[in-house]
């Protein structure tokens, strides 16, 4: 129960990263940091399949398009980002009362047995895991692979710096 | 280590291995057309001679409509690639191109080989990654808008499936293709049909189907002139309308799809040609004239009948194969002339005869004409339509041809015939990295259509298997 309430802790403060990071970059990867938290976490709760889908989808896929889009856009220049920092924290008051209604509903759900039973039977979720990632989902691993790969050469062509000559 | 060598195997694994040993410190980036252009022929070579009916270590199967989808993209990938050489002026651009075509081969393969809705999701999201840095290939503002552009209408189709695919698993707890129409025939809940809609209003966007079309005719006007060869002659094609015909064939989705299917397809029809004829850029135009033939096979799946997938699956090869002709015609005469604006041109036929020729025979083949290749498969559309008994849907599908014909004949005649217009007179053919591909077009266009009676029973019809 404590390492899930460590995990989820975790899993908070990578997507309050995700939305008050300075660059949409560093947001993406919040965003995918905060993805396989969850990832872990659904894991450890004895949901393998479902663990394995947000780790390939939300983790991996959604960040490679959110990175594609990214250097797609033209970046702010290095004063817009500070006019934009300065003034963000002010967009973002209404999180906290968000935040604050789910810890309240997270607390309350927590004295529900059927959240207390979801705990791991470390063998067994491993060894499905393992099943499901390299029999049952194998394709969609290799795809994944050749996804990132079509994203790198996003990043290269897409970033490439000028040559002046 | 046979099954490992199998042909669904190889057709994924090859092109990856070609991208990967080119980019390795190994100064063979020379290699990189090389490899795109053997593999797309070795791909051609093994559809049109191999039995088709194989199945890989990743559960991945080529039947009679895979088959067909692969032998289209294997042609379309070629043409793409000799159209990148004779256009492509920047080696290191053309590097990219090549391997970005590779790329989105692994995907388009893969995604017409698989048959399970998350893989396909996959399959669908790595040919369109790869599209969306073709069209920002150059990086010039037009460019990355267009990209810009299909990537949020992407996101948003990418949203709808993923969501039907989690609907799926919950009502069904399956994602293979046969498990989940078995559970569909079942019956239950209201889910599935909620997950169907959602999946195909996806598939309808990566089609580009009205209402869904505002990305295509920015994505396509601005990718380099190669990249809309491959964008307009086979990616959407893939991504979009052979998912529907997939899903649709193995009972996915019932027969509850089939009011929504013909009304779309009927208004893409009318509205893609109707937005064509007020085009003054080639390429623009082409792009609007893509809407209303994926309109066609749209219409023919609505039917719900094996003569409706035939003929839908007919019109996407035929589709395929004629719109890379006018691409290809669009990229000569840009390349040649400098400008894509119909009105700015004129009288190319005299300089440019073979292009010349050859668009009068896409654009005849587009319209229906026959005997040409367009005019079959039109026809077992709109014979489907009338024996389903949607005798009106074949009126519009007949009566569209017309408008079909009027807007390529005002394209022909602004672009190729009449008098020489002034500042054109040192106009000349195009290469032959361009010519070959519009002469190989153009014979399977011809060919297609007079040789009808012998295909249809060894080509046409085996792609349906109901």
């Amino acid at each position: 129960m404590t390492i899930n309430l460590i995990i989820m802790l975790f899993m908070v403060a990578a997507a309050l990263w995700a939305v008050l990071a300075r660059t949409l970059l560093k947001g993406s990867i919040a965003l995918a940091i905060a993805s396989a938290a969850l990832a872990l976490l659904i894991f450890r709760m004895n949901g393998p399949l479902a663990a394995v889908f947000e780790l390939s989808v939300c983790a991996g896929l959604i960040t490679v398009i959110f990175i594609s889009t990214i250097s797609l856009v033209q970046p702010f220049t290095p004063q817009e980002v500070a006019a934009r920092y300065a003034a963000r924290f002010k967009r973002f008051w209404p999180l906290l009362v968000l935040l604050a209604v789910v810890t309240v509903i997270c607390l309350k759900c927590w004295t529900f047995p059927a959240c207390g039973q979801a705990l791991p039977e470390s063998a067994d979720v491993m060894a499905l895991t393992r099943d499901l990632l390299w029999k049952a989902r194998q394709m969609d691993l290799f795809g994944q692979v050749v996804m990132l790969l079509a994203g790198v050469f996003g990043v290269v062509i897409l970033f490439k710096e000028e040559n002046p000559s | 280590m046979k099954e490992a060598m199998n042909l669904p195997n190889q057709l994924i694994l090859l092109p990856l291995l070609a991208v990967v040993v080119v980019n390795l410190p190994l100064g063979l980036r020379w290699a990189a057309m090389l490899g795109g252009v053997f593999f797309s022929i070795y791909q051609m070579w093994t559809m049109v001679f191999l039995p088709p009916l194989e199945t890989g270590f990743f559960d991945l199967q080529i039947d009679g409509l895979s088959r067909v989808l692969l032998l289209s993209i294997g042609l379309v990938a070629f043409v793409s690639i000799l159209a990148a050489r004779g256009t492509i002026r920047d080696k290191r651009e053309r590097f990219y191109f090549y391997n970005l075509v590779l790329l989105a081969m692994v995907g388009m393969n893969g995604l017409v080989m698989v048959r399970d809705l998350f893989s396909l999701y996959v399959f669908i999201e790595i040919t369109s990654v790869a599209s969306f840095i073709l069209i920002a290939l150059r990086r010039e503002l037009d460019g990355l808008e267009g990209a810009f552009k299909y990537l949020i209408m992407s996101a948003v189709a990418t949203a709808m499936m993923l969501s039907a695919v989690a609907l799926l698993l919950l009502a069904t707890g399956e994602t293979s293709f046969a498990k989940v129409a078995e559970q569909m025939r079942l019956g239950g809940s209201g889910l599935p049909v909620l997950a169907a809609g959602l999946f195909v209003a996806g598939l309808l966007i990566k089609a580009g189907s009205v209402p869904f079309h505002g990305w295509l005719p920015d994505a396509y006007m601005a990718a380099p002139n190669a990249a809309s060869i491959l964008l307009g002659g086979i990616v959407t094609k893939t991504t979009g309308v052979y998912a529907l015909i997939r899903l649709m064939q193995d009972g996915m989705f019932g027969t509850g799809m089939s009011p929504v299917l013909l009304l779309a397809g009927a208004v893409s029809i009318v509205a893609g040609a109707l937005a064509a004829l007020g085009q003054r850029d080639f390429k623009r135009m082409l792009a609007y004239s893509s809407i209303s033939q994926v309109g066609y096979i749209v219409l023919s799946l609505g039917t719900g009948t094996a003569l409706g997938v035939v003929g839908a699956v007919f019109h996407l090869f035929n589709h395929a194969v004629f719109k890379s002709l006018l691409f290809v015609n669009a990229t000569a005469v840009e390349d040649r002339a400098g400008t894509r604006d119909m009105n700015q041109l004129g009288g190319l036929a005299a300089r440019m005869p073979v292009t010349g020729f050859a668009s009068v025979v896409a654009l005849l083949s587009t319209a229906g004409v026959p005997p040409l290749a367009g005019f079959w498969s039109k026809l077992v559309i709109i014979v489907a339509l009338y024996k389903s008994g949607h005798p009106v849907y074949a009126a519009v599908a007949v009566l569209a041809s017309l408008l079909t014909l009027a807007y390529f004949l005002s394209m022909q005649r602004r672009v190729f015939f009449g008098k020489l217009r002034e500042g054109l007179e040192g106009v000349k053919e195009a290469g032959w990295y361009v010519l070959v591909p519009t002469l190989a077009l153009t014979l399977i266009t011809m060919g297609v259509g007079v040789l009808i009676p012998w295909m249809f029973g060894s080509f046409v019809l085996p792609m349906e298997k109901f």
